[in-house]
This record gives C-alpha cells, sequence and structure tokens, in this order.
C-alpha cells in the first residue's frame, strides 16, 4: 500500500451542510485552519431540502413577537423535554444569525417596508419565518457556501494560497474519530472516489453530519442520512440523549412510489391548503388535544378567518405542530378514509388563485407537476407521514456545543440533541444549525486555545485501517444492498410512528441479527467510488442508532411528540423529568436515565401556571415557585 | 410480477478516465419511476460497485447529472413514461467532464470557477439587520439563486463542451449568472462586474445560442436574463459612463 495521506488541522469540521459551514466560519475568523469535509459534492448536503423558512422573532411581519414568545413556542412543541437553555440561545439569536446571512449576499422574500418577509408555520405563533419562495435551505447553504469561498479569496489575498485557512474535502468519509489521552486527536475516513484512507490530524472535531432518515423506508433524508455523526460519537464514547425521538413530516408523497416519503412543505398548509379524508371532511378539528384547544379554532369559519385576521381567531389545526398532524393522518389512513394510495388529501387549490400557488410554492407545483402527473392548482395532492428528523442526538454542553464525556468534540445541527425536545417546531431546524453551528465553531476555537495538539499515534492509525478494510477482506459475505432494506423494513414497521412494547421488542432482536449479518457484509469490486464498499461502512452506522432508538423507546413508557406507544399513549408528567441516554460498550447499547436540567425562575415566569401544570408534576411546581 | 412492472433496457457506460464501454442490461421499471429508481435497481441486483452520485432525489440538490439519450438531464426528474416502449435508453457520463468511474465526473472545474468571481460586496453604511430591499429588486437575482449547481447548462455549453482549450478563459453559463445576481443585487458596490464577466471570464465567448437555457432543470432563463443583458449594457458602459453611474445610483434607492 502506498503512504497514508495525513493532513494536519486545527479543527475538522465532519458535515458541509448548515451547521458544519457555519461552524468552519466562525473557527475560521476565530483564526484556526480549517477542514470542511462532505460526503458529497461541496454544496449538496441535505439542508438544501429545506424549504419553509428558518424561525427567527424579528417581529417584522408582527412586531408583538420576539425571543420570549419563540422560546415559549419551542417549548411548547417540545412538549417542554427541551434542554431550556439551548431553546433560550436559540431563541435570542436566531434573528442575528438571519441578519448576518444578508451581509452576506442572501435574498431572501421582503415586506412592503423592505424588510426581510415572515410566514406562519406550525407551532408558531406569529409569522416568523423568514423565507424565499419554499427553497430557503437552498438559499442559506448557497450563501454560506459563497461566503467559505469569499474567506478563501480574502485569504489568497492575505497569505498567497486560498486553501491557507480552509480547506473542502469533497466526498469523502469519516469512519472513525480518533483520540489519545482521553481527548480528541483527530479523524479517520477514505475519498469515496479512489478508495484510499486519509488521516487528519486535528485537536477538535466538530460533527455536523445532520440526520439518521435513511434507516427508516420512507423518508425525506437523502443517502447521506445515516447517522454517521451520531455513531462516531458513540463510539468515541459520547452519549446520545432521547433518541427515541423521531419526527415524522405529515406531509410526504405518497405516489408514485418512487417518491413515496419526498416532502411536502409545510407552507402549504402555512399559505390556506387544508386536509380532508376521502369522505370530503376536514379530518383536523377532531384531532385537537387538550393541552392545544385554547390557541386553536375548533370550526371551519373561525379557521378561515384567521388567514386575514390573526388577532381575533385562533389558527386552523391543520397548523399544529407535526407530531399531532402526522398521528391524525395515520389514524385517519387506518380507519378506512384514507386517499388511494394510502394518505390522505391537501389541498391549496380551491384555497389560492392558480398564479399565487405557483408563486408561492414552486418547487411543490414543480415536483406534483413532474414527478406525479399532478397539477396542484387544479388538484388535490395525496400525502402521508414520513421520517422527516431525529429530534435526539449528541449530548451536548449548551453554551459550547462541546460533547459531553469527550473533550475536543463538539456537535452542532441535526447530529446534537436536546434543543427540541420530543417533537421539532418546523423552521426551528434552519436557525437551530446557524446558531449552535456559530457556537461550535466558537466552542472548538476555546478549546484549542486552552488545550493545544494532541498528535495521533500510529496504534489508532492501524486499528482505524483495519476497521476500515474490513469490508474487502470478508470471504462470500452477503449483499449490503439486502441487509439496508431489511433494516428500513424493521424500522418503519417496528419502530415508527405508532410503538407497542412487543414490536420494539422484536425490533431489538431483529437488529441484533442484522448486525451480525453485517459483519460478514463484503464489498464487492475494487476501491473506487464503489457504492457497495460505501453502503457496508454507512450500516454500521445504521444499526447503531437503530439500535439506540429502538432500547430508548422501549424504555419510555409514555406517548410524547415524536415517540407514541400504543400501549402508554398519554403523556406523563414523571417522564417529563428524564432523558434518554445511550452509551456504546463496544458490544452492546446501554439506555439510561437522566434528570432534565429544571427550568430556571425567569424562564418559568414566561408561562402561564394554568399550562405549566399540563406538563409538570406538582412537585416541580412548589419547588420552583418555592419562595414565589 | 404484478401488472405495474415491466422490464427495461438500459445501455450504460462504464469504465475510468482510461477506458469505457456502453455495457446492457434489463431490469424492472415499475409505474411512476425516473431513470435514477432503475439505475439504483441495477446498482442492488446487478452491479453493486456502479458509480452513480446522487442526493435527494427530488431535484433539488443537482447531484445526478448525467447525458441520457444523449441529452444533459437530471437523473432523479426523468421519468421513465417519456421514453417509448421497448426503446434502449441510454446512459452516459458529462461530456464535458473528465470521468471518474462510470457515471461519476470531475466536475472540479467548476469549483475553480466559483473562486475567480469576486464575492458579493455589501455596503460598509449598513448593519447587519438594516438592510432595506424591495421584493421587485430581488426577484431578478432571486431567479438565479434558484440554481442547484447540475452543471447540465456548462456541460452543454458548446464554448466548452468539445473545446477543452477553452476552459481556461470562460466562466460558462453558470458563472454568468452568478455575476449577473451579484450585478443586480440592489446592495452589492463591486462596480465593474459587467466588465470584468468581458474580459476576465469570457462573456464575449458566448453567441448566445441558449443551449444552456434549454437544459436547465430549474428553468432559469440564463440567455435572455443574465447573459444578454450584461452583453447589452456592457456595450452601453464601454460608451457610456454617465449611463454607467447612473445604473448604480438607481440601484441604490432601495435604501431607507
Amino acid at each position: 500500500m502506498s503512504e497514508l495521506e495525513r493532513h494536519s488541522y486545527d479543527v475538522v469540521v465532519i458535515g458541509a451542510g448548515g451547521a458544519g459551514l457555519r461552524a468552519a466560519v466562525e473557527a475560521r475568523e476565530a483564526g484556526l485552519r480549517v477542514a470542511i469535509i462532505c460526503k458529497s459534492l461541496f454544496g449538496k448536503a441535505h439542508t438544501v431540502m429545506a424549504e419553509g423558512g428558518v424561525a427567527a422573532s424579528m417581529g417584522n411581519v408582527n412586531s408583538s413577537d420576539n425571543w420570549q414568545v419563540h422560546f415559549r413556542d419551542t417549548m411548547r412543541g417540545g412538549k417542554f423535554l427541551n434542554h431550556w437553555r439551548m431553546a433560550e440561545l436559540h431563541a435570542k439569536e436566531s434573528p442575528d444569525r438571519v441578519w448576518e446571512l444578508e451581509t452576506w449576499g442572501a435574498l431572501f422574500d421582503r415586506t412592503k417596508e423592505g424588510k426581510i418577509s415572515q410566514r406562519n408555520f406550525g407551532g408558531h405563533e406569529f409569522p416568523r419565518l423568514a423565507h424565499v419562495g419554499d427553497r430557503t435551505g437552498l438559499e442559506l447553504i448557497r450563501t454560506m457556501q459563497q461566503k467559505i469561498v469569499a474567506l478563501q479569496q480574502e485569504d489568497a489575498r492575505n497569505h498567497g494560497d486560498p486553501e491557507s485557512y480552509i480547506k473542502v474535502f469533497a466526498e469523502l468519509t469519516i469512519t472513525e474519530i480518533l483520540k489519545e489521552g482521553g481527548k480528541v486527536s483527530g479523524a479517520y475516513g477514505y475519498w469515496r472516489e479512489t478508495g484510499n484512507e486519509v488521516l487528519f490530524e486535528a485537536p477538535a472535531v466538530v460533527l455536523a453530519t445532520g440526520g439518521i432518515g435513511k434507516t427508516f423506508k420512507v423518508t425525506s433524508n437523502s443517502w447521506e442520512g445515516t447517522g454517521d455523526g451520531h455513531a462516531l460519537a458513540l463510539k468515541a464514547g459520547g452519549h446520545l440523549v432521547d433518541m427515541e425521538f423521531v419526527q415524522f413530516h405529515p406531509t410526504g408523497m405518497v405516489w408514485p412510489p418512487s417518491v413515496r416519503g419526498l416532502l411536502v412543505t409545510e407552507s402549504v398548509r402555512g399559505d390556506g391548503g387544508v386536509l380532508t379524508n376521502s369522505e370530503g371532511k376536514r379530518f383536523m378539528f377532531d384531532y385537537i388535544p387538550e393541552v392545544f384547544k385554547d390557541k386553536y379554532a375548533d370550526n371551519e369559519a373561525e379557521a378561515d378567518r384567521w388567514y386575514g385576521d390573526q388577532t381575533n381567531n385562533r389558527r386552523p389545526p391543520e397548523l399544529l405542530p407535526r407530531d399531532e398532524v402526522a398521528r391524525a393522518i395515520n389514524s385517519e389512513v387506518k380507519a378506512g378514509r384514507g386517499s388511494p394510495h394510502g394518505g390522505v388529501f391537501l389541498d391549496v387549490s380551491k384555497r389560492l388563485p392558480a398564479d399565487v400557488i405557483k408563486k408561492k410554492l414552486p418547487s411543490m407545483w414543480h415536483q406534483f407537476k413532474e414527478l406525479a402527473d399532478v397539477d396542484i392548482t387544479e388538484t388535490a395532492m395525496e400525502v402521508g407521514p414520513t421520517c422527516h428528523y431525529v429530534m435526539g442526538g449528541i449530548e451536548v454542553e449548551p453554551d459550547s456545543a462541546a460533547a459531553v464525556g469527550v473533550p475536543g468534540l463538539f456537535a452542532a445541527g441535526e447530529v446534537a440533541g436536546g434543543m427540541h425536545g420530543s417533537n421539532r417546531l418546523g423552521g426551528n431546524s434552519l436557525s437551530d444549525l446557524l446558531v449552535f453551528g456559530r457556537r461550535a465553531g466558537a466552542g472548538a476555537a476555546a478549546y484549542i486555545k486552552a488545550s493545544g495538539k494532541n498528535p495521533v499515534s500510529e496504534a489508532s492509525v492501524r486499528g482505524a485501517s483495519e476497521r476500515l478494510n474490513a469490508p474487502f477482506t470478508r470471504v462470500g459475505g452477503e449483499n449490503p444492498y439486502t441487509i439496508h432494506q431489511e433494516l428500513q423494513q424493521t424500522s418503519n414497521d417496528l419502530v415508527g410512528i405508532i410503538r407497542t412494547g412487543k414490536e420494539l421488542e422484536e425490533a431489538i432482536v431483529k437488529l441484533a441479527q442484522l448486525r451480525s449479518r453485517v459483519t460478514t457484509a463484503k464489498a464487492e469490486g475494487g476501491r473506487a467510488f464503489n457504492p457497495g464498499f460505501h453502503l457496508a461502512i454507512d450500516l454500521d452506522n445504521m444499526l447503531l442508532v437503530s439500535e439506540c432508538i429502538a432500547r430508548s423507546a422501549l424504555q419510555r413508557e409514555e406517548s410524547r411528540g415524536g415517540h407514541t406507544r400504543d400501549d402508554f399513549p398519554a403523556m406523563n408528567p414523571e417522564w417529563r423529568q428524564v432523558n434518554s441516554i445511550s452509551s456504546w460498550n463496544g458490544k452492546s447499547v446501554d439506555v439510561v436515565q437522566q434528570k432534565l436540567p429544571s427550568l430556571p425562575k425567569e424562564l418559568f415566569d414566561l408561562f402561564e401556571l394554568d399550562e405549566l401544570m399540563k406538563y409538570l408534576t406538582p412537585a416541580e411546581i412548589t419547588s420552583v415557585k418555592g419562595g414565589a | 410480477m404484478s401488472a405495474a412492472e415491466k422490464m427495461v433496457k438500459l445501455r450504460i457506460w462504464r469504465g475510468d478516465a482510461k477506458d469505457g464501454a456502453l455495457h446492457d442490461v434489463e431490469v424492472e421499471a415499475n409505474e411512476g419511476e425516473v431513470v435514477l429508481d432503475v439505475i439504483h435497481r441495477v446498482q442492488a441486483t446487478q452491479m453493486s460497485d456502479l458509480a452513480v452520485r446522487w442526493n435527494c432525489k427530488a431535484g433539488k440538490c443537482g447531484s445526478c447529472s448525467m447525458e441520457i439519450n444523449g441529452k444533459p438531464r437530471l437523473a432523479c426528474m426523468t421519468r421513465m413514461n417519456m421514453f417509448e416502449e421497448g426503446e434502449t435508453i441510454t446512459v452516459t457520463p458529462l461530456r464535458a467532464f473528465p470521468v471518474i468511474r462510470d457515471l461519476v465526473t470531475d466536475v472540479s472545474f467548476n469549483y475553480k470557477k466559483a473562486m475567480e468571481i469576486p464575492a458579493f460586496a455589501g455596503p460598509t453604511d449598513l448593519k447587519p439587520g438594516d438592510y432595506r430591499m424591495q421584493q421587485v429588486d430581488v426577484e431578478r437575482s432571486q431567479e438565479f439563486r434558484k440554481c442547484i449547481e447540475c452543471f447540465l447548462c456548462q456541460d452543454t455549453c458548446h464554448v466548452i463542451r468539445d473545446h477543452e482549450e477553452n476552459k481556461k478563459s470562460f466562466a460558462g453559463p453558470r458563472f454568468f449568472i452568478r455575476i449577473a445576481e451579484l450585478d443586480m443585487h440592489p446592495l452589492d458596490t463591486l462596480r465593474n462586474r459587467k466588465k470584468t464577466a468581458q474580459e476576465e471570464h469570457g462573456l464575449g465567448m458566448c453567441n448566445i445560442t441558449k443551449c444552456c437555457t434549454e437544459v436547465c432543470p430549474e428553468h432559469i432563463r440564463i440567455t435572455d436574463n443574465a447573459i444578454i443583458p450584461m452583453k447589452e449594457r456592457v456595450v452601453d458602459e464601454k460608451y457610456d459612463p454617465i449611463r454607467w453611474l447612473g445604473s448604480k445610483i438607481r440601484k441604490r434607492e432601495g435604501i431607507n
């Protein structure tokens, strides 16, 4: 074998979506040398798929909005399981993060006064989502990609080399985080193009690898969502928090089969689209949960008036948080009131004129026209739940985004946990990755200044290389595609939108069987750009993550947000007091319960007592109110 | 096999920078599928090491660019039902870029060109949050920012498609719309974008055959809305500096 390719950086950022790029910008601005690693080409990360917008309480459309209201909405959406400090930082800092994008060249849609326009979205009390039609994610990633290029141009002028401070390593997969003396020392991986191995020596690593959607059969995620960062952190000794909470977006396409799961933006409902069943009934009025009754209209007349007058009317129930809408659709289909292809109808054609639909929802019009032969200005769409986002993720210190238990490791964006509690509000993902991407970059910079370099040992390199090469050295093993399909089917059938203890136990057995089969999965063909090999590597990560989800879900005996137990259908305040913490002992996943940090008094006081009593135990309320 | 399934014939180019050939395969296709679905099925059942780039499978990321029956297209947005019954569908890598393996090409040319376009230069007298622009003024640039960087326009452009020697001095349609986008940005302060487009990025080599516009999956009117207006104004400005100054003053009117 030829000599190992080696690189040395201050920080390695794994993942080039919004969170990774924002972290890289921050680290570079702090004077660090940064490697950005992406599994795909630069600028293709899953962030491009975000449609609706980025939530920030700028108050441009309704001046009553402020960070406190955004904080409240986020906690309510997450059913109070959120880490309060993350939700607080997020609500306070997201306006600055959005405005900053404008100075880097982003062009958001405007209000009449020329400010950034903001749109309504599920769970947000005021119009809050800065947007660009329904392609906000593309604008975000392109803006940051171009900001990186701008910084490289600056470095070329000042240091003679555009890559003197930031270098993008595209189409490269990281298979291991390396540690020496208990602290991060680098990362190991391979070029997808050649299969050749690469060593990165760096005392700090930022994980920004996104989600886990590809463990499910019906998903809005691209092939990259294989839980790499979740698995890398676990194997490096980190913890995952609340992995049982998986968001099923209520509206994915259901037909034709080849696009099943593809996202239909929530903006369709924000802009007036309604959900109906096969009987033509607008069924969401039947599914308003007790905790939301005072905020959502219980009749069509009031719901329709809301679009014109939001002060004097309650919101349409189509705009309930995503978990509620997804469960409602699931129930309608189960009750035999579904659409021909197993979804329900989402109709905007009778609500808005054709030219307005094309202007407000151009990608949706395009997507249905070209992929399903459906003109959404004339007919209803067929939609159903699709695995969209994982709320669970790496346990981090909120202020620095440092991974708990692994000095030198940081995490931001979807791969990090805690921010969204049991359910994420639409629009809070793009703002999350800006706020915590920046904090992770700053956290890494502060860490390096204090800790200095940490060289990689040759023993670590040898171990990483052996594990990476395993799929080539196996004899007579299985095709990884077959194992992947079985994993996806298992997740969908047994760990899906509605769960039972019995099925989760079955899932854990099944996952163990798949795991033993993966150890024999063989890569056919050569090392160069070999997707069979890539999948064999990714499968290991997916199985690890799936086990965390199934085991956490089995333990949590209640229903909350993105975790619904048919055998424990109610939300239970006792369970709100704990997070599920997954760790890896080298052979299997352990899940334990850990107490949530309690709300400090100043945030507690932002809520009405009546509302808190729906979520918190009487003892918790007394302990905070205490001397008050 | 259910009624919805049928067998289709594909002719796929496989090889690397040194050598390659077309391979005939027959594979199942289901109702509603796109070319990328069928390629994935070939990968899962017959050629597990077939190299193909893809990400979102929704026409939003621009990764699965290839040539289908000789035409630059996104495989995820090319429906199987647009082909005749029994027709052999030929799938080849993008011709304007060097092959890495099978359907994957080296598109680094585009990233180099991106590095040559001067970045957005915002006003120094406005703080973040104080930008004011009218919707009508941002819409022109927004059209170009719809670009998903699939590079199909670059692939089809005859200035570089069969003329490797032109690549050095020609940025290509994707980067002409990038320059146009910045030039039309209401708050961009860099003064000479059209001039450098002409003098440094090869705008003059384009002879407006509109091939780029035809292949754009985002339906961006590359030629009509970016290239032609820049070509016209670069000529105007060359002969009329007052007119150039006027256009910049108008550009700043949105600020309050």
